[in-house]
């Protein structure tokens, strides 16, 4: 348990911590062009933003912003961003694995890669799949029950920021020494210090504190929204399937998150203070890490596909032109993979030795949770059943869904029987089934959902030529890339490996690359998508508010929302409540307005964010001092934020009559 | 190893579904060493494997099949389709979306429950292959495994000798493995012959094989362990009798000897390394490794978990508990000691339901 030299307190620094200029990776040329690619790019984006004088403009609108809206688009920015953070990686690593034959070291070190492959898992998960699907939620929730905001709109500011902070530390270690090295749940004893005693793992730890923190507070903020701010008449059984999914995904994150915390707390102080909770002697036992982290690992599959099968559910029905089939059995669906998510955590370690009671007893709970999951899939099934199937592109999202999570479920019911998976565990094929769900799942999902909603967020449509450019080239992309990847886990290649020495192994990993490509040119696509929109605005703009003639109450007022989303809170009578609304004859209401109450904007979240970010930073470095004063800082910012008694303010009755007074001029253009 | 086998011919229709239609010719020009094993427990595996497939394929194929029919029939442009806009519920048709993957779980989760036990790791093997049960005076061939930074340590304690990333068995005689790790966590995989099992640091596990086909065989580590990973390979030889014996007398030769002190030097992490013999081991090396007690002096973890529960027998002297740990003078584990000491997992088939009282304090990984 010696540590080593380097981490002797004679060697720490009491100003520079362990920070030496050797942090900096001069000698690593990749490393060198690709911050060089980034610094260039950041201080044009700088010099733009000064340049067109748009700091005050971001700060006041968007950075300190509790609109729950504008927080939602916030996240789903952040999480495209990481996404090409993340493909980077998987596209270096794919052109490794497809070079590092017949004594071949590829283009990559040990050092090198397994922080690539470390980073790619962490930086999908946390950072792209989290943020985009709390980004959702937060966008669509509150609009879908007809609320005004969130219930914490602080609160709501707050997380995103502490999301963002967790990003911009995992960032921080690409150039500034280095990421962890362990896989990206940091499984102990290879997490330990003693194993791992350089920062990378304390880069994972912080990110993933701080983040998490963000995390669990936007569950309890979307619950609460939820479960107290639902539009008259809407009942439970009457929320939209989204709203559903939403709830049951934050309460997962409620029950989850924490073990998370506590697991990596533990980790911490193995690493910082010398406690022995996972070594390998003085009592510690690595096998508790490997519990606690799946305790939380699994329900978090299920926090990331839930709202996805809620975006599913409105865009099947929407574009079916019909009612969702079996609301009710949705519901119930969804309820049970709820609890179900906690029950079967073993699965990922049936190889560790358990007894074929224990084994067998997770194996079938495993299988079970495809019992629901696969009732969802006959319920979308039978929505698209005699209805008008329009192939827009969220639903087309959805069919190419339907078809690729269907095998991917498959899949991962193999894994689930024991015996199958002593022969698969962490092989290609597993990292293919989980690639075929995540993908095929939560990205398939995400991107129906940006398709569905980004009229609804800025007003105007997204181009169809570059979407459908870029659902077939993600789609057909997606095959290439991780079909092969089963083949190659039935010739037993084990997942993790820098270089292989079986020559009859490189054809496919060499068609798994070209599916990685196909994938990078359907993300070029899909910015190009961004871009082309934007660009052409005028001629896909929406004034109706309800461009797909859609279902539920986010449809019912303007493209963009007014900050205030309801001028009059909708009351509601049936689950799909706009649609019953334009069936009975709705008439918007054009007078009777009133000044509507609002939370007033703050810059707490983003200073305590940014106070965390150093004290992250300090407690990586052991720059003890950084890390005591940022710690003071937030205790200090925290209780100062509580004497600002300027939380509110009232949208003038003007202002809200000349914002429908225009929504209605618009309305009556679009009639005419 | 790369040569078309009958069986993959026969799994020929599974496979047909998996999509990469058009690449048969691809797929059997490579050798799918998880679907066509060498070792009856691996091939038992794949055929669980196979039928779960086959079972699931029964409920996807239409459900792929419907949602692509579902979709063309009712496109928006197809006026002749029938619309039914507020058709959204069907007792019938809910109880048999529900109960058909229910139905189709229960046949697999029997086989699961069966497979999973017959297929346990820890159970002996009590066939050779199909039909051939282990005849009552075989004794199986016990192999002690090391997962060491980053290398595969295997010795044999039968034959007295070990080697460095080489494995060999005679076909056709039960092997079993008792496994464990210096330092992290690794897995032991040889996919022609049985499923993998996680080594462990201060943890055994334990498994139990079989090959039927003599060859030479790719084995290596499958649960990432840092910088030297992708070179924890090693070869199996699976060996007719003679070829066996002709290579254990070789093993049995070689000049090097594992001794305690060599042990730690082969511990420190070393990448690519070629393969390495030792014709001597020290005694009860592996109880050692488990017990984290190679160095002269370190207690084993054992002996210690007997002085936490103050079993007198684990003590030297009288002081008892406030004897400072870390302090035993001499060898900590002598013959008599080994009998006891060394952790059992309380798995053994015989044993598994009452546990000895000794197994309690094992640091074995065995959940019951």
């Amino acid at each position: 348990m010696a540590q080593p030299d380097s981490l002797s307190p004679l060697n720490v620094s009491p100003i520079f911590g362990r920070f030496t200029l050797d942090a900096l990776p001069l000698h690593e040329p990749i490393v060198v062009t690709t911050f060089a690619v980034v610094a260039l790019g950041g201080a044009a984006l700088i010099a733009a933003l000064t340049y067109f004088k748009l700091w005050g403009y971001l700060w006041k609108e968007w950075f300190t912003t509790v609109d729950h809206k504008k927080i939602g688009i916030m996240y789903m920015i952040l999480g495209i961003i990481m996404l090409l953070r993340g493909f980077a990686d998987a596209i270096m690593m794919r052109l490794q694995q497809a070079m590092a034959f017949g004594g071949s070291e590829g283009y990559l070190n040990a050092h090198h890669y397994d922080q690539i492959f470390t980073a790619h898992g962490v930086i999908m998960i946390f950072f792209v799949a989290m943020p985009i699907v709390t980004g959702l939620m937060n966008y669509v929730v509150p609009l879908q029950i007809g609320a005004r905001d969130v219930s914490f709109p602080f609160l709501n500011n707050f997380s995103f920021w502490m999301t963002a902070a967790g990003a911009a530390i995992v960032m921080m270690s690409l150039f500034v020494g280095e990421f962890s090295q362990t896989g990206w749940l940091a499984m102990p004893p290879l997490s330990g210090i003693s194993y791992s005693p350089g920062v990378g793992v304390d880069y994972y730890i912080w990110a993933l504190q701080i983040a998490g923190v963000g995390t669990l507070l936007s569950g309890v903020n979307l619950i609460a929204t939820i479960v107290k701010m639902r539009a008259p008449g809407m009942r439970m059984m009457k929320m939209p399937i989204f709203c559903w999914t939403a709830l049951c995904t934050n309460i997962l994150i409620v029950a989850a998150f924490p073990v998370l915390t506590a697991v990596l707390a533990l980790l911490s102080l193995d690493r910082y203070v010398g406690t022995a909770f996972f070594t390998n002697t003085l009592g510690g036992n690595p096998m508790m890490y490997v519990n606690l982290i799946w305790i939380w690992g699994h329900p978090e599959v299920y926090i990331l596909i839930l709202p996805m099968f809620g975006v599913f559910s409105e865009v099947v029905s929407t574009f079916s032109g019909k009612r969702l089939f079996g609301y009710t059995s949705m519901v119930y669906a969804t309820l049970v993979i709820t609890i179900l998510a906690y029950l079967v955590w073993l699965h990922h370690f049936f190889t560790m030795g358990s007894g074929a009671s224990v084994n067998s007893f997770f194996g079938i709970t495993t299988m079970i949770i495809s019992i629901p999951t696969g009732a969802k899939i006959f319920n979308w099934l039978f929505t698209m059943y005699r209805g008008r199937v329009r192939f827009e592109l969220p639903m087309m999202w959805a069919i190419a869904f339907m078809i690729t999570f269907t095998l991917g479920g498959m899949t991962g019911v193999l894994l689930a029987v024991p015996p199958a998976d002593f022969v698969l565990h962490n092989s290609l094929f597993l990292v293919a089934h989980f690639h075929n769900v995540i993908i095929g799942g939560v990205l398939f999902g995400a991107f129906a959902a940006i398709n569905y909603w980004w009229p609804k967020a800025f007003g105007f449509k997204l181009d169809t030529k570059w979407g459908k450019r870029s659902f077939w080239l993600w789609v057909v992309g997606f095959y290439f890339a991780f079909m092969p990847l089963y083949v190659l886990g039935l010739m037993g290649v084990t997942r993790r490996l820098r270089t292989f020495d079986d020559p009859s192994l490189q054809i496919w990993f060499l068609i798994a690359g070209f599916g990685a490509f196909l994938v990078a040119l359907g993300i070029a696509a899909m910015l190009m998508q961004f871009f082309v929109s934007v660009r052409d605005r005028k001629q896909l703009v929406d004034t109706t508010g309800d461009p797909w003639n859609g279902r539920t109450l986010e449809w019912a007022t303007s493209s963009p929302p007014p900050d205030y989303n309801f001028a009059f809170t909708p009351v509601v009578h049936d689950s799909d409540a706009w649609w019953d609304m334009k069936a009975r004859g709705y008439k918007r209401p054009e007078h009777g307005f009133a000044a509507i109450h609002m939370p007033s904007n703050t810059a707490a979240g983003i200073i305590l964010a940014g106070l965390s970010v150093a004290f992250g930073v300090g407690m990586i470095w052991y720059l003890w001092w950084l890390a005591g004063l940022s710690f003071l800082g937030i205790i200090a910012v925290s209780i100062a934020h509580t004497f600002n008694y300027k939380r509110d303010f009232y949208i003038p009755k003007e202002e809200v009559v000349a914002q429908e007074e225009g929504r209605t001029r618009l309305l009556s253009e679009a009639v005419a | 190893m790369a040569r078309p086998f009958p069986l993959l011919r026969q799994l020929r229709p599974a496979l047909r579904f998996v999509p990469v239609i058009g690449l048969a010719a691809l797929l059997s020009g490579c050798d799918m060493v998880v679907l066509n094993p060498m070792g009856d427990v691996a091939q038992q595996q794949r055929n669980l494997l196979v039928f779960a497939l086959a079972l699931m394929l029964l409920i996807v194929i239409p459900v792929i099949a419907l949602i692509g029919i579902f979709a063309w029939k009712y496109r928006a442009d197809n006026k002749d389709a029938a619309y039914d806009p507020d058709w959204d519920h069907s007792t019938m048709l809910e109880l048999v979306i529900w109960s058909a993957p229910l139905l189709i779980v229960i046949c697999l989760g029997a086989a699961t429950w069966t497979g999973t036990h017959l297929l346990d790791p820890y159970r002996p093997i009590e066939r050779i292959s199909k039909g051939e049960p282990v005849a009552a005076d075989v004794k199986p061939l016990e192999v002690q495994v090391v997962a060491l930074d980053w290398k595969w340590l295997f010795i044999y304690p039968e034959y007295g000798f070990a080697t460095v990333n080489e494995l060999a068995a005679p076909v056709d005689r039960p092997i079993k493995f008792r496994l464990t790790s210096s330092s992290v966590m690794n897995a032991f995989y040889v996919p022609t012959l049985v499923g993998m099992i996680y080594t462990m640091p201060s943890m055994e596990t334990q498994l139990h094989a079989v090959i039927n086909e003599p060859g030479d065989y790719a084995g290596f580590s499958s649960n990432y362990s840092g910088a030297g990973f992708s070179g924890m390979r090693f070869r199996f030889y699976g060996m007719d009798q003679a070829g066996f014996d002709q290579w254990v007398a070789r093993n049995q030769t070689a000049d090097g000897a594992l001794t305690r002190a060599s042990y730690l030097k082969l511990e420190k992490p070393t990448e690519n390394v070629p393969v390495m013999r030792f014709g001597e081991v020290a005694p009860n090396l592996f109880d050692l490794v488990v017990n984290h007690c190679v160095k002269p002096g370190d207690v084993c973890m054992s002996d210690m978990m007997k002085m936490d529960r103050g079993d007198p027998s684990s003590m030297d002297d009288e002081s008892g508990m406030s004897m400072p740990m870390g302090r035993r003078p001499e060898e900590p584990l002598n013959g008599a000691d080994a009998g006891e000491g060394p952790p059992r997992s309380p798995a053994d088939a015989d044993n598994r339901s009452r546990p000895s009282p000794g197994a309690l304090a094992i640091p074995s990984t065995r959940n019951k």
